[in-house]
């Protein structure tokens, strides 16, 4: 199940040269269809990587001419058909916008992990919550705009906050059931040694338990921080757009690298895409940062809890 | 572990909390706040079936049924029907899951079964970064390299399949595009083969050496083990990857906005243009207001119960999946 969003290392432990005995006392029928199916399966995930090549092999060539000093300081020319750099407000805004949704959705996401693993691991309440929670990693991130449009931007109108309300809203789902999934692995007899100290409950979860799981937590928050920062759809009516800086997270419009890309896709003039291939660029180079820092610290995780 | 660093015998007031009996107040303070932490899921679900349905409310008010049966969109004369959308997310999930099931039960087999084990690492990095890569940069690249490039190709494939019964029918194109329902499904067949590889994989890895084994110790060859031994043993794992891919599909917004055409139209055809539910919300949510910005987040409300219904459905079946093992 936490498939989804934590990397966990597969490793069952294979015995060497499987099959090789068995296959020679087959009909050749048999063998060759079996010879066939493993072409197949390597087949498979040659054709899967190609367009993995090609994206990002396709968004460096086209993206690194763009990328300068300029390009993420300068503000977004005002005539969208223009050329030249400029996506500073962009790299601001995701900053600013993330990393907000971040501060709220991390915190309460492992209060709420921790809930569901240390206090209601039995109870059917904990049970439903943990199952919906699960349920809510699937909620499309579109819908979380048009929540978050509904109950926020029709009264207090459009801000970075809104964007960082909706992002929060999909980020809290994957950092609750990452922080659970971890705080499983923990060995209780690292609680019950602290109990049988004197630990009280909440002492102990927050000086015991927490302190072991920290990798594992915090490689599930790395993920959804790096899922948050490429959303676009819940952003492009929470925030709008703009083409200069706006550091003030609670007035005004704002916009992201991910809605830049969008707008500037859609032109048809060579101004506007170099600068969506720049800021693909700078996002994608965001992302597989904190995509990569999350494996590897799952994976020191995995390396101290190995059983 | 510094168990004995980290828990002095008698805990600081201070750190605790400082009532008296130590760390009593705290204790409970935690607790209240952890529940409501996780109470919080709750809350937003049922708030986003709250707000977005009144909001919605007017759309479906005055549409009644034909809401959801009728094709005719014409904001202009006020009729909002959204048929050809639904269409249209059927038929480029539809197309997506065909594309990536096999390809990604592939690479899962792969990694489980066929792989050295030095390699499986590297190549679960591989598709996680697959995973990675932001829906915006997918819509990017499909637009501005993809579609130029597929029309001559989906000529080639429809002359290819002229007269061939069924399939002369589905690749056409009314016209034939570059925009279209073909490219929206395979670029969203790319995106969705990570989630389905990651949750197979995770299935394939509980399938117990012992069948495995026992499999091979009788003569089988490896695709016998894999039918015989693997897969009935992971038929919910699949069904729930299947699923999770379908939501994952029917929700994505912004790659398939920019790839699909915009043109909303029930057709057989699979290389002419059409519009999806999350596409025609994001493309025309700036101009809209009153009875059709309602219609407009009606569609959300149809995508969330949708989504909600297959999560459900899926977690139920991984659950299933998971008992089997006689896990927890």
């Amino acid at each position: 199940m936490s498939a989804v969003m934590t990397p966990s290392p597969p490793a069952p432990p294979s015995p060497p040269a499987r099959g090789s005995v068995s296959s020679s006392t087959a009909s050749p029928w048999r063998r060759a269809k079996s010879a066939a199916a493993s072409f197949l399966i390597v087949a498979s995930l040659v054709v899967a990587l190609v367009p993995l090549v090609l994206i990002v092999g396709y968004v460096i060539v086209r993206g690194i001419d763009s990328i300068s000093w300029a390009f993420l300081t300068d503000d977004i020319p005002i005539l969208s058909r223009s050329e030249g750099p400029g996506m500073g407000p962009a790299v601001v805004g995701t900053l600013l916008i993330t990393g907000a949704a971040t501060v709220m959705a991390v915190p309460l996401g492992i209060l709420g992990g921790i809930y569901l693993n240390e206090y209601s691991a039995r109870s059917a309440l904990g049970r439903a919550v943990s199952f919906l929670a699960e349920v809510m990693t699937g909620v499309p991130s579109i819908v979380m705009g048009l929540f978050i449009y509904s109950i926020w931007v029709l009264r207090y109108g459009v801000s970075g906050f809104a964007g960082a309300l909706a992002l929060a809203c999909l980020m809290l789902p994957v950092v609750i059931r990452t922080t659970e999934e971890t705080l499983k692995l923990v060995p209780s007899d690292m609680r019950e040694s602290a109990y049988a100290l004197g630990g009280r409950k909440a002492g102990t979860i927050l000086r015991v338990v927490l302190p072991a799981a920290a990798p594992g937590i915090v490689s599930g928050a790395l993920l959804a921080v790096a899922r948050a920062a490429g959303e676009t759809a819940p952003l492009l009516f929470t925030i709008l757009t703009v083409n200069q800086t706006n550091t003030n997270l609670f007035h005004g419009p704002n916009t992201t690298l991910s809605v830049q890309i969008f707008r500037n896709a859609q032109q048809v003039f060579p101004g506007p895409q170099e600068r969506a291939w720049g800021a693909a660029l700078t996002l994608i180079a965001i992302v597989f940062i904190f995509t990569l820092l999350a494996r590897g610290l799952s994976a020191v995780f995995a390396r101290k809890h190995r059983v | 572990m510094a168990i004995d660093t980290a828990l002095p015998p008698t805990p600081a007031p201070g750190h605790l909390g400082g009532a008296r009996p130590p760390g009593r107040t705290t204790d409970r303070a935690f607790r209240i706040l952890a529940f409501a932490a996780g109470f919080l899921v709750l809350v937003i679900l049922v708030l986003i079936a709250y707000s977005t349905i009144s909001k919605a409310w007017p759309a479906f008010r005055d549409e009644g049924l034909d809401y959801f049966t009728s094709d005719t969109w014409d904001p202009a004369h006020a009729a909002f029907g959204t048929l050809a959308f639904s269409f249209g997310t059927l038929v480029i999930s539809v197309i997506a899951l065909l594309v990536s099931v096999p390809i990604s039960i592939g690479i899962a087999l792969f990694v489980t079964e066929l792989s050295p084990r030095w390699m499986r690492r590297p190549i679960v990095t591989l598709v996680d970064l697959l995973a990675a890569v932001p829906s915006v940069v997918y819509g990017l690249w499909g637009l501005l390299v993809l579609v130029p490039a597929l029309p001559g190709f989906y000529q080639d494939w429809h002359d290819l399949f002229a007269g061939v019964p069924v399939l002369g029918g589905l690749f056409d194109g009314d016209p034939i595009a570059g925009k279209a329902f073909m490219t929206a499904g395979l670029i969203l067949a790319i995106m969705i083969t990570p989630i389905i590889t990651a949750v197979t994989r995770e299935t394939f890895t509980t399938v117990p050496q012992a069948q495995k084994d026992a499999a091979l110790a009788m003569g089988a060859t490896r695709w016998e083990m894999i039918r015989a031994a693997v897969f009935p043993h992971s038929r919910s794992g699949m069904t729930a990857a299947i699923l999770i891919g379908l939501g994952r599909a029917m929700g994505e917004t912004i790659a398939v906005a920019l790839v699909i055409g915009s043109s909303p139209q029930i057709t057989e055809k699979l290389f002419s243009s059409g519009d999806a539910l999350p596409a025609v919300i994001v493309n025309q949510f700036g101009e809209s207001t009153g009875t059709y910005q309602a219609a407009l987040i009606g569609m959300g409300v149809v995508l969330f119960f949708l989504t909600l219904i297959i999560g459900v459905i899926a977690r139920t079946a991984l659950a299933r999946a998971d008992r089997k093992l006689g896990a927890p």
